[in-house]
């Protein structure tokens, strides 16, 4: 077949909603955004690790701690998957560790924010993984068969962290008045990062049009953000708690809530790298590479040797 | 004094676990790849999950308003009654590792003879917790392996955290007084009966890694008795940090 042919069967197969596999054709730019856009989903569920697993040993019960040490695993399986879809493009894990440690690949800019305070763990599983089941539920449908299916598992192990994050919010709020100023000052923090995650306004987005087309995304990040909005406000109502945006108020014609303006300014801070915690994130990882180095290296060592027993063995 | 030695028993235990499980949690999210990573987290769930059964089963006997929670956050540290090996630091992979190979060598065999503990609960628990740490001594021994046959670098690091560590081996056969009384009842392990085991296993797994055995003769102990390194104190600030800033509170 010809390119253009190749092509307009590409083409077919989209519309078609029927998937695009590893072995098949499809264009150089798919597969590059694609690369692009896996890799930086896994990199933010590794980097995501650090922000949580800071209060994996000061968790205040044991019931809490083990919830925690279980959703930063789970978080850890959701990278190896990402991973393991994305080398199906044909690139390899440690490129793109090497593409993340040198800066050159993004993960979600909502991992730069430091967690100060236990009730930051109920607000990152309320409102982040909140916002991040919205981005995510369209791409269990999206043309790429095995970033598809990924997003299955991943999306089913998300709504559980998110109910759990809302259950911590909520005893805080139901607690002591320390606790319940607690949980405020957290969703005080976590709010306006958290709607920013739905990445910038349609004007600003470069790559909507195109992914819309190949089903990476079926609503624009205006649309998602606006149905964040509309979902979370009254959730917080429920365990009395305030969004805090003094602009937020329901639109009795739209039938949805308006709200504020983000600070835009912040926003690309942190995506270009200079949010409060986007170096030690990146530190904490390059570390815990090159430290490993040995690690790696040693197994490596290891099992060419056993195959060379093995080989000889025989 | 029967219930007080049973309490003080189960501590002995179960403080093993979760001091462990507390130095395994510093690790999570900087592994040396992202299948250690979750490795390790699994394991200090396992240890975490022992431990709530073993403090829940206690809180039970002790009564009152004794909790899981009252005994992870509210004792002090001359009350914890876990082996000085759980509580060295994790200095780096090769230490972690080398801390878990021996414990998991010395918890295995103690899980094996406590599922026929008189008491039932305790009986019950081993069992469970047998399959969970077969598969942590599989996943250490290996890395024993790995490191030790590994690269020269690596061979030496493990080694030296070998040597390190050994010292505090002899504490896990050290009897208490409450370990005494549970024995003549039938309740607990005869932990001096598990020591040739230990060894055969432990040196034909450092063997198997082109490993040495270490030679020492000088050991240390005190951590069954509540007497810790200096470790110790800041382990429990961190795990103790919410419960004591904020007292009598629901999470």
């Amino acid at each position: 077949m010809s390119e253009q042919e190749l092509e307009a069967e590409f083409e077919r197969k989209i519309a078609n909603d029927q998937k695009i596999e590893p072995k098949d054709w499809m264009p150089e730019k798919y597969r590059k955004t694609h690369i692009r856009q896996i890799s930086q989903h896994a990199h933010s569920e590794i980097v995501g690790m650090l922000p949580e697993g800071n209060w994996i040993t000061r968790a205040p019960s044991l019931r809490r701690k083990v919830a925690l040490l279980a959703k930063v695993q789970d978080e850890a399986g959701h990278g190896l998957y990402l991973y393991s879809a994305c080398e199906t493009l044909g690139v390899s894990r440690e490129e793109l560790y090497d593409q993340l440690h040198s800066g050159e690949a993004k993960y979600s800019s909502i991992f730069n924010y430091p967690t100060v305070t236990w009730a930051d763990m109920g607000a990152i599983g309320w409102l982040v993984d909140g916002a991040a089941i919205i981005n995510q539920v369209p791409l269990t449908a999206t043309s790429y068969g095995p970033y598809a299916r990924a997003m299955v598992r991943v999306c089913k192990e998300e709504s559980f962290h998110q109910r759990q994050g809302f259950e911590i919010m909520m005893t805080l709020a139901n607690g002591t008045p320390e606790q319940k100023a607690m949980a405020q000052d957290a969703l005080n923090r976590w709010w306006w990062p958290s709607l920013m995650m739905l990445g910038p306004t349609d004007a600003e987005s470069v790559h909507t049009e195109q992914s819309m087309k190949w089903k990476l995304k079926r609503k624009t990040n205006d649309e998602l953000r606006q149905q964040f909005v509309d979902q979370t406000v009254p959730q917080a109502e429920l365990i009395g708690l305030t969004i805090p945006d003094p602009d937020l108020k329901w639109n009795e014609e739209t039938k949805r809530y308006d709200f504020g303006e983000m600070d835009w300014d912040e926003f690309w801070q942190v995506v270009k790298g200079h949010g409060p915690c986007n170096k030690v994130r990146m530190d904490a990882r390059r570390n815990a590479w090159s430290k490993g180095e040995w690690v790696r290296d040693a197994a490596m060592a290891y099992a060419e040797k056993q195959e060379l027993k093995l080989e000889t063995a025989v | 004094m029967l219930m007080n030695n049973l309490v003080q028993y189960i501590y002995g235990i179960a403080d093993n676990a979760l001091i462990l499980g507390q130095r395994l949690g510093e690790l999570c999210g900087h592994g040396p790849n992202l299948e250690v990573d979750i490795a390790m987290t699994n394991i200090t769930l396992d240890l975490l999950g022992q431990t709530r059964s073993y403090y829940q089963y206690a809180a039970d006997i002790i009564g009152g308003d004794a909790t899981e929670d009252t005994l992870a956050f509210l004792r002090s540290e001359r009350e914890y009654k876990n082996v000085l090996l759980v509580e060295q630091p994790n200095t780096d992979f090769a230490y972690s590792i080398g801390r878990q190979f021996l414990f998991d060598a010395f918890h295995l065999l103690l899980l094996q003879q406590l599922q026929y503990s008189q008491d039932e609960t305790l009986a019950a628990i081993a069992k469970k917790s047998i399959k969970e740490v077969s598969y942590h001594q599989r996943f250490s021994s290996d890395w024993i392996k790995r490191l030790g046959d590994g690269t020269e670098e690596s061979h030496q690091r493990i080694q030296n955290a070998i040597n390190d560590l050994w010292t505090f081996t002899d504490e896990l056969f050290y009897q208490t007084d409450a370990d005494k009384a549970m024995v003549s009842e039938g309740i607990g392990v005869d932990v001096t009966l598990l020591k040739p085991e230990f060894h055969a296993h432990v040196a034909a797994v450092l063997e198997e890694a082109t490993l040495q055995v270490p030679d020492m003769k000088y050991f240390q102990k005190g951590g069954k008795q509540g007497i810790h390194s200096e470790h110790m104190g800041y382990l429990l600030a961190d795990l103790q940090y919410m419960q004591r800033t904020f007292p009598n509170m629901n999470w």
